[in-house]
C-alpha cells in the first residue's frame, strides 16, 4: 500500500527517533511497564507507523463497506442509514411483569426486544418440577406454556417488533410458541423478525444450559434451519455466541476463534444434513462481547467479519454474498463491571459502547451499573439505554463508516488477532472440529486458564480495576436494587396447575406421543413441536419426551 | 509427617451455570495447598451433602449467582447437620445481595463472599476458621 | 472404638472419618485398623489404571453401575496427583461419577498423593482395609499409570485393569511398560475413535511376547465408556478373573504378597520416622555429624549405632 522509498525513509527516521529522542527520555523516565500487552497477550509497540502495515493490500484485506471481505462493515452506508438496533436483554418474574418492562422499554425508544428466560425454562423444566424450586422467575421470565407466551407479548405487535430470545437447548419449543402467539395475533410466520440463540456448543463450553447430548442437539438445530428457511424466512435461526465464552474468561482472540470454530461446526452439520449452504447461511448471526480495551475490541470485530467471509467463501464455497456477511449483536462486558462504586460502570459501558459501534455492530445491549449486584432496576436500565443513545446521537462517530480504519495501530492489531485466531482454528480443526474439541475439554481448559490468569493479575495489582484494587472508597449500602418476590414461584406453579387441568389433555397426550415417534426417526421435529404447543403442552412435557429419546448430556467438567 | 491438609468441596447447587468464580476459587485453594473436590454443575443439596460426607471435607464452599441462595444454601446446612457433620465450615459466594447475608448467616452459612473478593481473603478465612482435627 | 462400630454398621460419615484418621496417621489410626483387620479379606479389589484422560473414571462409573444392578456394594478410591508446588490438588475424578452420589450402596473417596514418598500407597492400603471390613463387595482403585508410587498401589489389587485409547501418538508406549506386565485385563476405550483395532493388535503382539505365565488369557476388550458400550464384557471379565484367582489359589498368593509389601513398607517408614524424631529432630544428630566432620568417627559406625538403638 505504501511506496517503497517512503517506507525506507520512515524506517530510518523511526530508528533515529528510537535512538535519539526516545532513548534520551527513557534514560530519565522509565515507562510505566516493561511490556505493554493487550488482553489477548499481543505486544503493544510504543508507536505504530506504516511500517507495521506495509503488507496490507487495501482491496484484498479491507475493501469497501458492504463488500467482501466486509472488514469495514456489512452495509454500504452503515449508521449513516440507520443506527444499530438498541436491544436491552430483559426478563424476570412472571410473563405479566416482563411484559410491563418490555412496553416500558419500547416507550423509552428501544427498537427491539430481547427476552431473558429463567433457568428452569432454559433447561426445559416446568415451574412445578422439584428442581425448579427457588429458581422460578429469578433471572428471567418463567414460560411454561403458550399461555405464558401470550401474556408475555400481550399488546406487542409481533409483525412490527423484532424479538431476540436467549434460548438454546429448548429453542425449538420457544420458537414454536412465538409462532403460535403470532398466529393468534393474525400474523403469519413470514412476517416474523427476530433471533433465537440456539447455539448449543457454547452452552457445553461456557454457559451451561444444555439438555441433550451433542448429536440430537445438532439435529434440532439443523431442523430449525430447515424449517425457518421455508416458513420463517426473516428469522435469524442461530446467534453463534462468543459473548459467553468471553465472560467465562477467554481473551479477545480466543473469543473470535472459538466462536468462528463453533460457526464452522454448525455449517458443517447443516451441509451434512443435506442443506444447501446458501439456503441457510444468510440467516446465521453472531453475538460478541465488548470489553474495555477499546482498540483491541474494535480490531476484534473487524477480524471476525473478515475471517468469516473468507471461511464461508473459501472453505464452504458459498456463492451468495449474504452468506459471507457476519452480522452480529454485541453486549457490553458484564464481568468488567464491579460491585464497588457501581457508578463507575456507566463509564466502562460507555467505552464498550464505543467499541461496539466503532466495530460496526448491528445491535447492542448495554449493561447496567448495578450489573454485579442484581438484575438491573428500571432506573439503571434507562441510563444504560441512554448511553447508547448518547453515542448514537451526540458523539459523531456514526457519521462516517468504520472511522478507525487506517489507524496504523488498529490495522496492525486486526492482523495480529487474525493470526492468533487462525492458529486456534487450525488447532481445533486438528482435534476434529469444535464439537470434538469441547468433548475433549480443550476449549474449556483454554478459557479457564485465561480466566485464572486474569484473576491472578488483578490480585497481584498488575491489572488495575478502578475502585476495586485501586482508588477504593468505603462502600455504602446500595438502595433500589431489583428484587424478585419469592411468591412469584408459587403463583406460577398455581397458574400452571390450573392450565394443566383446563386444557384438552387428550389432545396433549396424542400430540406428545406423535412427537415421541417422530423423534425416533430423522424427521424434522419443528412441525410436531408446533402442534404440541398449540394445544398447550408445556415446555417441560415436550422436553421430557425428547429427553426420553435423546438422553441427557453429561458435562465434561474441566478445572 | 502427618501434616493435616484442608479438604474442600467446591459446589454448584441448583440450576445455575455460572462456574467461572467456582473454578477460580477451586484453583486458588489448590494453589494454597488444599485438596479440592469440585462437584460440577446442577447439584442438589442432597448430592452436595453426600459428596461432602463421603469425602470428609472440612469445608463446603458453594458458589451461586442465580439468586437461589436463600432457597439452597440453608438446605445444605440442614442436611449436613442431619448427617452429624455440623463441624463442616459452610461458605457461600457469588452475587448475593447484602440484604440476604444476615438471613444466610442465621441459617448456618459461616461467611459470604461477594464479587471483587480477593481469593487470598477466602484462603485466610478458611485457614482461620476450619475445624481442628 | 465407637467410630469403628458405626462404620461397620455402614455409616458413611464414620467410614469417611476413619479414612481421614488413617490417612493423617492420627493417634487412633492404629487402634482402628487393628480392630478392623480381622474383618478384611472379603472384598475383591480392582485396580484401574492408564494414561490421563483415557476414561478411567467414566469407565469406573459405568462398571459400578453394572455391579450395582447385580446387587453388589462398591467403593471407589480415586487417586489424583498433588501439585508439586503447593501440595494442593484438584481431585477431579468424582465429578465423572456424580450420578453415584446418592446411591446408598456406593462410597466414593478421592485421595491425593500429597507429594509424600510412599505416603500414598500407605493411605490407600489403609482405606482399602477399612472399606473391606465395612462390607463392600468390590473396591475400585483408580490411578493414573505414570509414577512409580501409582504402580505400587495398583500392584496390590486383585484384578488389574489397564485402560488405553487410540491416538496417543506412540500408542502403547505411552503406558508404562511395568504396568503392561502386571495387567490382567486390557481395555481399549474410546473405541469410537479411529485406530482402536490397531491398538488391539499392538497389545496382542506385546502381550504375546510376555508369554503365558499362568492360564489366564489376558483379555483385550474394546469399550466406549461414555456410551456404556462394552461395559458388561468388562464386568464379566473381572468376575471371571476373580473366579480364576480363587480356583488357582492365586488369590491367596497375591494377598500374601500384598501383606508382605505392606509390612515391609510400614517397617521402613516407621523406622525412618523414629530415626527422624529421635535423632534428627530431638537428639544429638548435629553433634554426631560434627564428630564426622572432625574425623572423630566414621559414618558407618554411626549408622550401626543408630540402627542398634532403633531396633533395641
Ligand atoms: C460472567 C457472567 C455470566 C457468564 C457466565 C460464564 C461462566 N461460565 O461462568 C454468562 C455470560 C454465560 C452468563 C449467563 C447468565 N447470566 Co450472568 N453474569 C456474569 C457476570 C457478568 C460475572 C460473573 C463472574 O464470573 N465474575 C467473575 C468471577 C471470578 O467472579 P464471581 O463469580 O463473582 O466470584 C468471585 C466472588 O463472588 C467470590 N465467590 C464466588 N463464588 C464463591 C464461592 C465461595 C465458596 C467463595 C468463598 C467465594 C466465592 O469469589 C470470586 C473471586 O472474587 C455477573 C455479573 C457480575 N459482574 O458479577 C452476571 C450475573 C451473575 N448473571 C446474571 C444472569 C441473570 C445470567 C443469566 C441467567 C441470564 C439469562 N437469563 O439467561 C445467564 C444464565 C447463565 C446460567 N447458565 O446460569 C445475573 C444474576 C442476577 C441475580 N443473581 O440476581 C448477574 C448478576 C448479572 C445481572 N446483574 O443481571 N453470565
Ligand atoms: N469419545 C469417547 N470419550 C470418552 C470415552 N470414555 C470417556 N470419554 C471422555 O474422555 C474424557 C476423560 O474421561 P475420564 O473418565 O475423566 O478419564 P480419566 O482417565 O479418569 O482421566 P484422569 O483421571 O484425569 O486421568 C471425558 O470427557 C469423557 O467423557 C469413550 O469411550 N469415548
Ligand atoms: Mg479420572
Amino acid at each position: 500500500m505504501y511506496d517503497k522509498e517512503k517506507l525506507k525513509e520512515i524506517s530510518l527516521s523511526k530508528e533515529e527517533w528510537e535512538k535519539g529522542q526516545v532513548a534520551k527520555t527513557l534514560s530519565r523516565f522509565k515507562e510505566r511497564k516493561e511490556n505493554f500487552e493487550t488482553t489477548s497477550g499481543i505486544t503493544v509497540e510504543r508507536l505504530y507507523t506504516p511500517l507495521e502495515n506495509q503488507d496490507t493490500d487495501y482491496m484484498k484485506d479491507l475493501g469497501m463497506p458492504g463488500e467482501y471481505p466486509y472488514t469495514r462493515g456489512v452495509q454500504p452506508t452503515m449508521y449513516r442509514g440507520r443506527f444499530w438496533t438498541m436491544r436491552q436483554y430483559a426478563g424476570f418474574a412472571t410473563a405479566e411483569d416482563s411484559n410491563k418492562r418490555y412496553r416500558y422499554l419500547l416507550d423509552q425508544g428501544q427498537t427491539g426486544l430481547s427476552v431473558a428466560f429463567d433457568l428452569p425454562t432454559q433447561i426445559g423444566y416446568d415451574s412445578d418440577a422439584e428442581i425448579a424450586q427457588g429458581e422460578i422467575g429469578k433471572v428471567g421470565v418463567a414460560i411454561d406454556t403458550l399461555q405464558d407466551m401470550e401474556t408475555l407479548f400481550n399488546q406487542i405487535p409481533l409483525d412490527k417488533v423484532s424479538t431476540s430470545m436467549t434460548i438454546n437447548a429448548p429453542a425449538s419449543v420457544l420458537l414454536a410458541m412465538y409462532i403460535a402467539v403470532a398466529e393468534k395475533q393474525g400474523v403469519t410466520p413470514d412476517k416474523l423478525q427476530g433471533t433465537i440463540q440456539n447455539d448449543i456448543l457454547k452452552e457445553y463450553a461456557a454457559r451451561g444450559t444444555y439438555i441433550y447430548p451433542p448429536e440430537p442437539s445438532m439435529r434440532l438445530i439443523t431442523n430449525i434451519f430447515e424449517f425457518c428457511s421455508k416458513n420463517v424466512p426473516n428469522w435469524n435461526t442461530i446467534s453463534i455466541s462468543g459473548y459467553h465464552i468471553r465472560e467465562a474468561g477467554s481473551t479477545a482472540a480466543q473469543e473470535v476463534a472459538f466462536t468462528l470454530a463453533d460457526g464452522i461446526a454448525y455449517v458443517d452439520a447443516a451441509i451434512k444434513a443435506g442443506l444447501d449452504v446458501d439456503g441457510f447461511a444468510g440467516r446465521l448471526s453472531f453475538f460478541f462481547n465488548a470489553h474495555n480495551d477499546l482498540l483491541e475490541e474494535v480490531a476484534k470485530f473487524r477480524v471476525a467479519r473478515r475471517l468469516w467471509a473468507k471461511i464461508m467463501r473459501e472453505r464452504f464455497g458459498a456463492k451468495n454474498p449474504r452468506s459471507w456477511m457476519l452480522r452480529f449483536h454485541t453486549q457490553t462486558g458484564g464481568s468488567t463491571l464491579t460491585a464497588q462504586q457501581p457508578e463507575n460502570n456507566i463509564v466502562r459501558v460507555a467505552i464498550q459502547t464505543l467499541a461496539a459501534v466503532l466495530g460496526g455492530t448491528q445491535s447492542l445491549h448495554t449493561n447496567s451499573k448495578d450489573e454485579a449486584l442484581a438484575l438491573p432496576s428500571e432506573e439503571s436500565v434507562r441510563i444504560a439505554l441512554r448511553t447508547q443513545q448518547i453515542v448514537a446521537y451526540e458523539s459523531g462517530v456514526c457519521d462516517t463508516i468504520d472511522p478507525l480504519a487506517g489507524s496504523y495501530y488498529v490495522e496492525s492489531l486486526t492482523n495480529e488477532i487474525e493470526k492468533k485466531a487462525l492458529e486456534y482454528i487450525e488447532k481445533i480443526d486438528a482435534l476434529g472440529g469444535a464439537a470434538k474439541a469441547i468433548e475433549q475439554g480443550y476449549i474449556q481448559k483454554e478459557i479457564a486458564d485465561s480466566s485464572y490468569a486474569y484473576q491472578k493479575e488483578v490480585e497481584a495489582n498488575e491489572r488495575i480495576v478502578v475502585g476495586m484494587n485501586k482508588f477504593q472508597v468505603e462502600e455504602k449500602p446500595i438502595e433500589g436494587l431489583l428484587r424478585v418476590d419469592p411468591s412469584v414461584g408459587e403463583a406460577q406453579v398455581k397458574k400452571l396447575k390450573a392450565l394443566k387441568e383446563s386444557r384438552d389433555n387428550v389432545a396433549v397426550k396424542s400430540k406428545l406421543s406423535v412427537l415421541r415417534e417422530a423423534a425416533k426417526t430423522d424427521a424434522n421435529l419443528m412441525p410436531y413441536i408446533l402442534d404440541a404447543v398449540r394445544v398447550y403442552a408445556s415446555e417441560g412435557e415436550i422436553c421430557d419426551v425428547m429427553r426420553e429419546i435423546f438422553g441427557e448430556y453429561r458435562p465434561v467438567e474441566i478445572l | 509427617m502427618s501434616e493435616k491438609q484442608i479438604r474442600v468441596l467446591v459446589a454448584k447447587p441448583g440450576l445455575d451455570g455460572h462456574d467461572r468464580g467456582a473454578k477460580v476459587i477451586a484453583r486458588a485453594l489448590r494453589d494454597a495447598g488444599m485438596e479440592v473436590i469440585y462437584s460440577g454443575l446442577r447439584q442438589t443439596p442432597e448430592q452436595i451433602v453426600a459428596a461432602a460426607v463421603q469425602e470428609d471435607v472440612d469445608v463446603v464452599a458453594m458458589s451461586l449467582l442465580s439468586g437461589a441462595h436463600n432457597h439452597l444454601f440453608p438446605k445444605v446446612v440442614k442436611l449436613l447437620a442431619e448427617e452429624g457433620s455440623e463441624d463442616v465450615l459452610v461458605l457461600g459466594g457469588g452475587v448475593i445481595p447484602d440484604a440476604d447475608i444476615p438471613y444466610l448467616k442465621e441459617n448456618g452459612i459461616a461467611e459470604v463472599f461477594t464479587p471483587g473478593t480477593p481469593t487470598g481473603k477466602v484462603i485466610e478465612y478458611i485457614k482461620n476458621n476450619v475445624r481442628q482435627a | 472404638m465407637e467410630l469403628v462400630q458405626k462404620a461397620l454398621k455402614g455409616n458413611r460419615r464414620a467410614i469417611a472419618r476413619l479414612i481421614s484418621i488413617t490417612e493423617n496417621e492420627e493417634k487412633e489410626a492404629v487402634t482402628a485398623l487393628r480392630e478392623m483387620f480381622p474383618l478384611t479379606g472379603k472384598a475383591h479389589i480392582v485396580g484401574i489404571t492408564g494414561p490421563p484422560g483415557s476414561g478411567k473414571s467414566t469407565m469406573t462409573d459405568k462398571l459400578v453401575k453394572e455391579l450395582r444392578k447385580r446387587g453388589k456394594k462398591v467403593a471407589i478410591l480415586a487417586v489424583d496427583p498433588a501439585s508439586p508446588f503447593s501440595g494442593g490438588a484438584i481431585l477431579g475424578d468424582r465429578v465423572r461419577m456424580s450420578d453415584l452420589n446418592l446411591d446408598e450402596g456406593v462410597y466414593i473417596r478421592s485421595l491425593s498423593t500429597r507429594g509424600k514418598l510412599g505416603g500414598l500407597s500407605k493411605a490407600t492400603h489403609y482405606a482399602v482395609k477399612i472399606l473391606d471390613a465395612c462390607g463392600f463387595d468390590y473396591i475400585f482403585i483408580e490411578t493414573v499409570g505414570v509414577g512409580q508410587s501409582e504402580v505400587d498401589i495398583i500392584k496390590t489389587a486383585d484384578s488389574i485393569l489397564v485402560v488405553t485409547v487410540p491416538g496417543l501418538g506412540d500408542d502403547i508406549q505411552a503406558i508404562k511398560a511395568g504396568i503392561l506386565e502386571i495387567g490382567d485385563i486390557f481395555i481399549v476405550n474410546k473405541a469410537d475413535r479411529d485406530g482402536a483395532n490397531r491398538v488391539v493388535i499392538e497389545l496382542e503382539m506385546m502381550l504375546g511376547l510376555n508369554a503365558e505365565k499362568d492360564e489366564w488369557d489376558h483379555p483385550i476388550l474394546m469399550t466406549v465408556a461414555s456410551e456404556n458400550k462394552g461395559i458388561i464384557e468388562v464386568v464379566e471379565s473381572v468376575i471371571r478373573h476373580k473366579e480364576h484367582l480363587d480356583k488357582t489359589g492365586l488369590l491367596g498368593k497375591r494377598r500374601r504378597e500384598r501383606l508382605e509389601t505392606e509390612v515391609l513398607e510400614l517397617v521402613v517408614q516407621n523406622m525412618a520416622r523414629y530415626v527422624n524424631e529421635k535423632f534428627v529432630k530431638g537428639g544429638s544428630f548435629q553433634e554426631e555429624i560434627d564428630k564426622l566432620v572432625r574425623k572423630e568417627n566414621d559414618p558407618y559406625t554411626l549408622v550401626q549405632s543408630i540402627l542398634a538403638d532403633t531396633v533395641k
